[in-house]
């Protein structure tokens, strides 16, 4: 098909909404694999039909499933998450030391070039890749093993890895981010980690300048400066103009810079967008208007993008995962709520309309445009 | 025939509806019982029980002729009645949640 494809992952099933070049009229697809939770579901950047979906449950734990034609035929595969060596501990909720235990599968990123590889970012926080199309499941316990294990802490959602970019400039680069432990780089294809955290400031932990244990909530760059990173926090709006060596704050003039999401514009380096959250503890939009916000400046200026989207009595939150953008031109930008909505511009965010209204409360949102 | 009820979420990810039938060899013990299903059914590894540990999934239950198995040796021989077919085994997922 032509057009895109928006692959939305929700509390109870996945659904898969199309629509033509034009992004007007939309047709629903779904439920797939009704009654789980689908973390995320995304396609190949080499092969747009090679789709990965995270099926979960806390009852029945952790299925991959996997389609090689844009999701109308689907097949299990491997779902085997085992941790190499030692499990090690991590920081509770209580300051108390509990093991490593996998719990799901958060995100899968696939590779840029090679549909049969993809990376998982997986609860309690490791890094996951295949190299067969997903029926094996390989760790690259550099991460976990880095030292600094004993400091992190999960998140109100778990200690997961929830973000992975890959460099297409740098393909032994590797940036991830976890909650909350921060930002890690590898220069060595996930071998080796570092510490990428210089610059945020966490006043909710003990060090709030330490070199890990930040709620780091999604991190994203754009293909044609993959050196410039944004990152949402879980306060604070942060930017890296070096790969993540050094962040400081472009929070600027927004109403509230706690958030989920962040993404950045297929086409403008420097435009990106944030959904504004009240506060840590009130997961809704600021008066009850759902307002996205968009900086043409890399940061520092935003300014509140509302029409189409409802500005009175609106009370859910947008996840992490839940936004995307898609290539065509005007750029789309996509994302869904806790409520069940999916909202899209086809005009760079100017103006929205609701392609979905009524869906399970949404966890993910992934956009591919097809040619 | 050892017949098997899975619960609905586990139907659905095999596509199968109604009781699942499966041979296993005397004597007819959970491990074993738990092993041909997930041989016949490859995709629910992992959704009963641990795949490392072959510990049951804390949300997972097993019951037949009316008692709870959960805690059972998964090496105990199970009931006659299950081992002949005349009574199934049941996996249920535990009511947990509002």
């Amino acid at each position: 098909m032509k057009g895109v494809r928006v692959l939305v992952g929700t509390k109870k099933g996945a659904f898969i909404l199309t629509s033509s070049k034009k992004r007007q009229s939309w047709k629903i697809e779904g439920p797939h694999f009704a009654g789980w939770e689908i973390y995320h579901m995304t396609g190949s950047p080499a092969d747009p039909d090679r789709l990965y979906v995270s099926q979960t449950s806390s009852w029945f734990g952790q299925v991959i499933q996997r389609s090689n034609d844009g999701g109308k035929t689907w097949e299990t595969v491997g779902n085997e998450f085992k941790y190499k060596g030692e499990a090690g501990q991590h920081q509770w909720y209580d300051g108390s030391l509990k093991p490593w235990e996998f719990k799901r599968v958060w995100h899968i990123e696939p590779s840029l070039t090679d549909p049969d590889t993809a990376y998982a970012g997986v609860e309690d926080a490791a890094i996951f890749r295949t190299t067969d199309g997903g029926k094996s499941w390989e760790e690259l316990p550099g991460l976990r093993q880095h030292g600094s294990g004993p400091q992190w802490a999960p998140g109100a959602g778990g200690m997961c890895l929830h973000t992975i970019l890959l460099d297409p400039a740098r393909p032994e680069r590797m940036t991830i981010a976890i909650s909350a432990a921060g930002v890690f780089r590898s220069e060595d294809h996930g071998k080796t980690w570092t510490p990428s955290n210089k610059g945020l400031v966490s006043q909710y932990i003990p060090d709030p300048t330490a070199e890990v244990g930040h709620c780091v909530h999604r991190i994203a760059s754009h293909p044609d400066r993959p050196d410039v990173l944004f990152m949402q926090k879980h306060w604070d709006v942060m930017r890296s103009d070096d790969a993540g060596a050094n962040w400081y704050e472009i929070s600027g003039d927004l109403p509230t810079d706690f958030g989920f999401p962040i993404a950045v514009h297929a086409h403008e380096p420097e435009t990106i967008y944030v959904v504004p959250i009240k506060s840590d503890s009130e997961h809704y939009p600021p008066d009850g208007k759902l307002r996205v916000y968009r900086s043409r400046k890399g940061g520092n200026e935003w300014k509140a993008l509302t029409k189409g989207l409802p500005q009175k009595n609106c009370y859910v939150n947008v996840l992490r995962d839940a936004m995307s953008v898609d290539r065509h031109d005007p750029c789309g930008i996509y994302f869904g709520t806790t409520g069940g909505q999916v909202y899209a511009s086809a005009d760079d965010g100017n103006t929205w309309q609701t392609i979905a209204g009524h869906l399970p409360a949404v966890l993910s949102v992934e956009v591919q445009s097809l040619s | 025939m050892i017949r098997v009820q899975l619960p609905a979420p586990l139907r659905r990810l095999t596509k199968t509806e109604g009781l699942v039938e499966l041979e296993v060899s005397a004597p007819v013990t959970q491990r074993k019982l738990l092993d041909a299903l997930e041989s016949r059914y490859p995709m629910l590894r992992g959704t009963t029980r641990d795949q490392h540990t072959q510990r049951r999934r804390a949300y997972v239950r097993f019951f037949a002729c009316g008692e709870d198995l959960s805690d059972a040796s998964p090496d105990v021989p199970l009931p006659a009645e299950v081992a002949v077919g005349k009574e199934p085994f049941l996996v249920v997922g535990a009511l947990a949640g509002g």
